[in-house]
């Protein structure tokens, strides 16, 4: 027998979550504002590197229309789609402990990745690395190709 | 009536099945959230990544956003459905979700196909590895929510398990999620 054979086709009732049940209509408004934003976050960066000169400028726009507006519409799936408002508060702290979690991963190792020495250490390969034909320093020997690729 | 266990625990307040399925969230965003974070971090500090980004597809990446966006929309209107007790409404559209998924593995199969021929291997370079672990695993997640959803609307049609529809739309809303923050990382940031 199915573990929820005789349950109710929802129990939520008991909490609220039925009663902030949108209209059909809703979801689709929040649709079409969710295809509205992924338009400008292609197009964005698309003009942002032919229309600006200024790098600094074209990276900022980058970094609103795709980044940013991203964010923007992670916020509306989680709220308007995963109805996250009206769910049971822990959920959310349960959420955002993961991220924490994420956070503190990303600082732990941020240091070896993005840094190539440090306080009695230092990565060689990473330092001696450089671009095909180039003199500058742009990264570390994690990047370089190992493979057949024709760039 | 036979109340099973796991359906009537009230100390958690919320259905046990929908508490699991935030649970598999949660552990869901420290998976995608390391490889992304990781992902991220080497990005920036190398700047000979731009140079391999700079072959992947912007559109077939933008129109993969559309579909699994538009796949979210079917997924939440199935559990709106749901709550009305129409499971025939709510089987239907779980299978167009079903749909959206077999369309966007389809589109990245074909992206797939033109880079690997390319020579854009997953061991072209360190770039290539993080471009088919991330999106590999993320299309692993889609093809597990499409067979999820596959038995969630049999039992809809039926009128049957109709709160599962909620929760197999929780998850794919996660996949959509996921979706969100990998488009710009591997197809807009250049």
């Amino acid at each position: 027998m199915s573990d929820t054979a005789h349950a109710p086709a929802s129990t939520d009732a008991a909490h609220g979550h039925d009663a902030h049940a949108h209209p059909d209509s809703f979801y689709i408004r929040i649709w079409g504002i969710l295809l509205v934003m992924l338009v400008v976050s292609v197009a964005g960066p698309e003009l942002a590197h032919r229309i600006v000169s200024n790098e600094t400028v074209a990276f900022v726009i980058v970094l609103f229309t795709a980044f940013g507006i991203a964010i923007v519409k992670a916020y509306m799936v989680v709220k308007n789609f995963m109805h996250i408002g009206v769910e049971k508060k822990y959920v959310g702290y349960i959420l955002i402990t993961m991220l924490v979690l994420m956070a503190l991963m990303i600082g732990g190792v941020g240091p070896d990745v993005l840094r190539h020495e440090g306080h009695r250490w230092v990565n060689q390969a990473a330092k001696d690395y450089k671009l095909p034909g180039d003199t500058g320093h742009h990264g570390d020997a994690y990047g370089e190709p190992h493979g057949d690729a024709k760039h | 009536m036979i109340r099973p266990i796991a359906t009537t625990r009230e100390m958690t307040g919320m259905p046990t099945g929908r508490l699991a399925v935030w649970w598999l969230i949660a552990s869901e965003i420290v998976i995608f959230g390391g490889v992304l974070g990781s992902y991220l971090m080497h990005r920036i500090g190398h700047k000979e990544w731009a140079a391999a980004s700079a072959h992947t597809n912007t559109w077939a990446g933008a129109f993969n956003t559309l579909v699994l966006l538009t796949s979210s929309l079917s997924a939440v209107l199935a559990h709106n459905a749901a709550l009305r007790k129409d499971g025939k409404r709510a089987a239907k559209l779980l299978w167009f979700t079903i749909l959206g998924g077999g369309i966007f593995l389809v589109v990245k199969s074909i992206e797939w196909t033109g880079e690997i021929k390319a020579g854009y291997t997953i061991t072209a370079n360190n770039f290539w590895s993080f471009y088919y672990t991330a999106a590999g695993l993320h299309g692993l997640h889609v093809i597990a929510g499409m067979i999820v959803m596959m038995f969630v609307a049999a039992d809809a049609a039926k009128g049957k398990e109709l709160q599962r529809v909620e929760n197999a739309g929780l998850y794919w809303h996660f996949v959509d999620l996921v979706w969100i923050f990998l488009f710009p990382l591997l197809y807009i940031a250049k």
